[in-house]
């Protein structure tokens, strides 16, 4: 909302007031101030002249010399425009003098000749053709008979900060100059007068012209309409362009811009009808059928239907009831009479209905928030008495008012000592009373009565605001709560989540964060079934885009699209990992569940054991000892000989291993990239954290080397199995240190290598106790596995 | 042999000083004191000696293997002193190279932030709520003074899933949550992603953080919100550092403000960065709206409290000096590996 400071005049007193001093007070009382414009701000030492002579310059056929009387002084002063003639009043930007658009004047010579300024038109002053429509091109021709040496922002007015409001959805009266005088006032602590309209009348009686019915109560619940007759169609005064103008609106003619002037200062939106365009006399408020056809006055066609609520003559819709007029019975040229309708319309419908239309205007943006009913008769007897005032009519006597339900009054207890507890600091009774009252409150006793047009406020909490809000924010004491104390800690979740994202820091990953949404392509990219149940997400209905569409079921995606960005900077050894929700619609619910995902990627200088190696890091850290890497072939995501589903606690937890090169290519990637992606939630049940100490050997550890020689497709897995089952409770480590194929091994045989270390824990081991286990071991490798020793 | 002894003595005690190495300190004991050494070569003839003699003799001959075992421990001891100032010599490396770091990695900024509010919120004796991004209509708006048609609905662009489900576009539900299961006293932090519909640029992202707080008990006041959150600003940004509340408007809370805190650049004098304000918009807060305790069967009666609510990524933003909000969500290892 633009207000022009000057325009709080009229109501209450801006003495003394500086914009800026304004601009604090009404931010810190609770009307936020976004921002003070002052076009006269940019103009300086531009002044009234009276044009003594004028000369044709001697060496520029379209330039002329004139000599100006600017009180003062005279100044010689070179112009190129073609209107100007002794004896004219003109701007005249002296020496040194700053036009809006930034542009300096400096005295000088133009083709030898001193100028010492500049003659300006109404635009170089920051004025527009609206505000001169008869002016000619070139130099702005002044009225006779101005003061000469005047500053032209006194002339025109042009010193008037306009102040723009950041009103909140729940202040629609402070949609009104009323509204913000009002705050003003009680701000500054000044006296608030609004005058009630006194309106003279011609006679005769609308109930004679007009027949209103409101078929919609509940939508509309007053509609009051005075007429004007013998209207007289032409421009507006001066000042009321000036405040349209400033309050961002184009004056169109006297009574359009009536009831755009109520706009600004009531906040009731306005309707003024063509009464000669009204068929059958009569004014009917009703829903629109469904399929009925109208043209706004905009010129746009819109196919209505049954939730919008219609203003209609005998006939046809005649405006969109608290959005737009029609096109049909607007006021034009020739107009003679004149209905205006002042009306409450309900919010939401307003809201839908312009919605629907595509058309929010200044009216629909008002109602939407919910306006006063009690505000439209002082509203429309306004507009008329401002009819007589720049006489474009006679006002009709008589009104029509229908009012359904009037508002129920709202009373709240007043409770000065709660308030003052509430707040945590003492504001007086008497104060608070003071307060309440200039705001528009009537306090009696215990008993605050809520004016209709505050129906935001409606309980204790609410006083308790208008009155800190004015008292000062700034007034408030910081204390701490008193109470029970609590005791601040994380949760069990929490702190797992916490340990696993150091783990993969201290594995020398980096975190990262990532979008949740993502594209219904990525299963595509990530070569993922047709029938695989990922495919299933929460879907966006009114997406940024389709890349943002879906909610992911996978963070694999998400951590190629990162691999790869990275991998087109040129980033080398890339080692990255995310801990964030997968969404996993849920059959019969509304919402999906959320699970937290660990996903583990890297490319560079790296292979599958390195992932696992950091994957077992995580686990042993959460004492997850019980866990099984088996292989994956079906996974067409993975390289399908170098792809593991971790399983523990009885399920597949996650997958890990070498990106498929077609899914690598999908993403643009041209490394070899390892991923693991592991359900937090599942490791979060499994997780064993509470470490208790087990007593270090007292006994020397009995080492053996097992060299052996086994089929290709044995997996290391089954082999340490078998030995670690056969050794029982004296197995302390099994390391496996060397894999070879090829010379001196049998084709299709593998050498393995392992380092097993056995120790009892109440004995020094001996030979005779280790061989026959060595022996047992060899022997169930050979039977199950058929591995030998080389 | 008195003679013979003498002279071994004599020779070995010229040889020890010529000698450089251990090796010849070795080889020299080993000649004159050695199974076939001198010495013992002389000694075996002892035999030969007389009664009167052989004392005499004897006291010599061990009188000299002293003497000579002396020397050497002595001359070895001068040796292996050499031998170290020669080695560390030959150890000499350039302290100045650069030292091998062992590959550690690092948390997301964001984290690193958000792990700074969490640890002072749980220093007033917060807990830390999670709740669901993918939020029913209910806890994101209804319960929370937005019925649907509200206005305020408007100036928060929201993903819909269906007409019921939306992605939350504030943390404000986590109070419903929480108040729902928990009874007073209640003070926690909910930190959280939430989702608008802004086009992703320098200043906006369709996701971000922010972190919203609750506290109910009895007896809470206005006072109470304020020295909280002055305790976090302080706590965050430096003793130094100011808030200013202003009244706003929030459907659920009444009164409501908005929260600023001095500039970090001026200090409060007034710059470019606060645009000669003095203070920068950093949170929303108010006390809790009495309807939104009564939906909770929390009895505004007897129970009061206050809410607040920031977004993550401008303090994170302001904090690191970070110019462009997508760098947040980039990755690049080159953007990760700076904090």
């Amino acid at each position: 909302m633009k207000l022009p400071l000057s325009w709080l005049s009229d109501y209450t007193d801006m003495s003394g007031i500086t914009p800026e001093c304004y601009n604090h007070a009404l931010t810190m009382s609770g009307s936020k101030v976004e921002g003070i414009e002052n076009i006269g701000d940019k103009i300086q030492n531009i002044v009234t002249g009276k044009i003594l002579s004028v000369e044709k310059h001697p060496d520029a056929d379209k330039l002329k010399v004139c000599m100006l009387d600017v009180g003062t002084e005279t100044l010689q002063i070179v112009t190129g425009a073609d209107n100007v003639k002794p004896g004219q009043t003109v701007p005249v930007a002296k020496d040194g003098a700053l036009l809006p658009d930034g542009t300096k004047i400096k005295k000088g010579k133009l083709r030898g000749v001193e100028s010492n300024g500049m003659l300006c038109s109404y635009e170089e002053i920051g004025m527009t053709k609206e505000d001169f429509p008869d002016a000619e091109y070139g130099i702005l021709i002044l009225e006779d008979g101005l003061p000469l040496g005047k500053d032209i922002k006194e002339v025109f007015g042009l010193d008037n900060p306009v102040v723009e409001f950041e009103i909140t959805s729940n202040r629609p009266d402070c949609f009104s100059v009323i509204g913000l005088a009002r705050e003003t006032a009680v701000t500054f602590n000044r006296p608030f007068n609004v005058k009630t309209p006194v309106v003279k009348g011609s006679g005769d009686d609308i109930n004679n012209y007009m027949r209103i019915t409101v078929d919609e109560p509940t939508l509309c619940k007053r509609y009051t309409a005075k007429m004007v007759k013998n209207v007289k169609i032409g421009p507006s005064p001066a000042w009321m362009v000036k405040r349209l103008k400033s309050c961002g609106i184009r004056s169109i003619n006297n009574i359009v811009d009536i009831t755009n002037y109520i706009l600004l200062e009531y906040g009731q939106p306005m309707h003024a009808f063509d009464m000669s365009y009204l068929e059958g006399n009569e004014i009917n408020v009703r829903r629109a059928r469904d399929g009925e056809p109208m043209t706004t006055l905009d010129g746009e066609e819109h196919t209505l239907d049954s939730s919008m609520l219609m203003i209609c003559d005998g006939k046809k819709p005649v405006a969109v009831a608290g959005v737009m007029g029609g096109l049909n019975s607007e006021v034009r040229e020739d107009t003679k009479t004149v209905l205006f309708e002042s009306a409450t319309f309900l919010g939401s419908s307003v809201r839908i209905t312009a919605k629907k239309l595509g058309l929010r205007t200044e009216s629909s943006s008002r109602f939407e928030k919910g306006l006063d009913t009690e505000n439209t008769y002082p509203a429309v007897m306004r507009a008329c008495e401002l009819v007589e005032e720049l006489g474009c009519g006679e006002v009709v006597d008589g009104i029509i008012d229908v009012y359904g339900t009037k508002p129920e009054k709202v009373t709240i207890k007043f409770e000065p000592e709660r308030i003052n507890e509430f707040i945590g600091f003492n504001v007086p009774t008497d104060e608070m009373v003071k307060t309440l009252t200039d705001l528009g409150f009537t306090v009696d006793g215990d008993e605050i009565c809520v004016p209709t047009f505050r129906p935001d406020v409606l309980c204790f909490n609410d006083i308790a605001e208008e009155v800190v809000r004015m008292y000062g924010y700034d007034k408030i004491p910081s204390t701490l709560m008193d109470g029970d104390t609590t005791v601040g800690i994380k949760t069990y979740g929490q702190q797992i989540e916490d340990r696993v994202k150091n783990t993969l820091v201290g594995c020398g990953l980096y975190e990262t964060l990532v979008f949740s949404f993502t594209n219904p392509n990525i299963f595509d990219r990530l070569n993922m079934p047709a029938d695989s149940a990922k495919r299933n997400a929460v879907v966006i209905t009114n997406p940024l885009g389709v890349e943002n569409s879906i909610m992911r079921t996978t963070a694999i995606a998400s951590m190629m699209e990162v691999v790869a960005r990275n991998e087109n900077f040129k980033a080398e050894n890339v080692r990255l990992f995310e801990l964030g929700k997968i969404y996993i619609p849920k059959e019969g619910e509304d919402l999906p569940e959320e699970r937290r995902v660990v996903t583990i990627g890297m490319y560079g200088n790296c292979d599958y054991f390195d992932l696992k190696g950091v994957v077992e890091v995580m686990l042993d850290d959460l004492g997850i000892a019980k866990r099984s890497f088996e292989p994956e072939k079906e996974n067409t995501t993975f390289h399908p000989g170098r792809c593991a589903n971790l399983v523990a606690g009885g399920r597949t937890i996650g997958v890990i291993g070498q990106i498929h090169p077609e899914v690598s290519e999908n993403y643009g990637v041209s490394s070899d990239v390892y991923v693991a992606e592991i359900d937090f939630e599942d490791m979060l049940m499994l997780a064993k954290t509470e470490k208790t100490y087990k007593k270090l050997p007292k006994y020397p550890a009995s080492q053996r080397d097992l060299a052996l020689i086994a089929d290709e497709g044995v997996l290391a897995a089954q082999i340490e199995s078998i030995i670690k089952k056969k050794a029982g409770n004296i197995f302390e480590s099994l390391t496996l240190f060397d894999v070879y194929k090829g010379n001196q091994i049998p084709e299709n045989k593998k050498s393995m290598a392992y380092s097993l270390v056995l120790r009892d824990e109440n004995k020094t081991l001996t030979d005779d106790d280790v061989n026959p286990i060595i022996e047992s071991i060899l022997k169930e490798l050979s039977a199950k596995l058929d591995v030998t020793l080389r | 042999m008195k003679e013979q002894l003498l002279a071994i003595r004599k020779s070995a005690e010229e040889k020890l000083v010529s000698l450089t190495s251990l090796q010849e300190l070795e080889d020299v004991r080993v000649s004159v004191l050695g199974k076939k050494g001198e010495l013992t070569q002389v000694l075996r003839q002892m035999g030969a000696l007389s009664a009167e003699e052989r004392p005499i003799i004897g006291a010599l001959a061990n009188e000299v293997r002293e003497a000579i075992e002396s020397a050497l421990s002595e001359r070895k001891t001068v040796l292996l002193a050499k031998a170290r100032e020669e080695k560390l010599a030959k150890e000499v490396i350039d302290v100045t190279m650069a030292g091998k770091k062992p590959e550690i990695g690092g948390l997301h900024p964001i984290t690193k932030v958000l792990d700074e509010v969490k640890n002072i919120f749980l220093g007033m004796g917060f807990s830390i709520a999670e709740g669901p991004d993918v939020e029913l209509d209910y806890y994101n708006f209804e319960a929370l003074n937005i019925p649907k048609e509200h206005p305020a609905r408007d100036t928060q662009d929201t993903f819909y899933v269906s007409d019921n489900v939306v992605l939350r576009t504030q943390t404000s539900p986590m109070q419903i949550r929480v108040m729902e299961k928990a009874k007073p006293p209640i003070r926690i932090i909910a930190p959280g992603r939430v989702y608008r519909s802004d086009a992703v640029d320098a200043t906006h992202s369709p996701v971000f953080h922010q972190i919203e707080g609750l506290v109910v008990d009895k007896g809470i006041t206005m006072a109470d919100l304020k020295g909280t959150l002055e305790q976090f600003i302080k706590s965050l940004y430096g003793q130094d550092a100011k808030i200013r509340l202003r009244p706003h408007h929030f459907p659920f809370t009444e009164p409501s403000a908005e929260v600023d805190v001095s500039c970090f650049v001026c200090g409060g004098k007034g710059c470019r960065v606060c645009k000669g304000e003095g203070f920068i918009e950093i949170l929303g807060a108010g006390m809790v709206h009495p309807d939104v305790l009564r939906r909770c069967n929390i009895d505004p009666d007897e129970y009061s409290g206050f809410a607040f609510g920031l977004g993550l990524e401008r303090i994170v933003m302001r904090r690191m000096n970070i110019d462009d909000m997508r760098h947040l969500y980039e990755n690049d290892v080159r953007f990760l590996k700076q904090f």
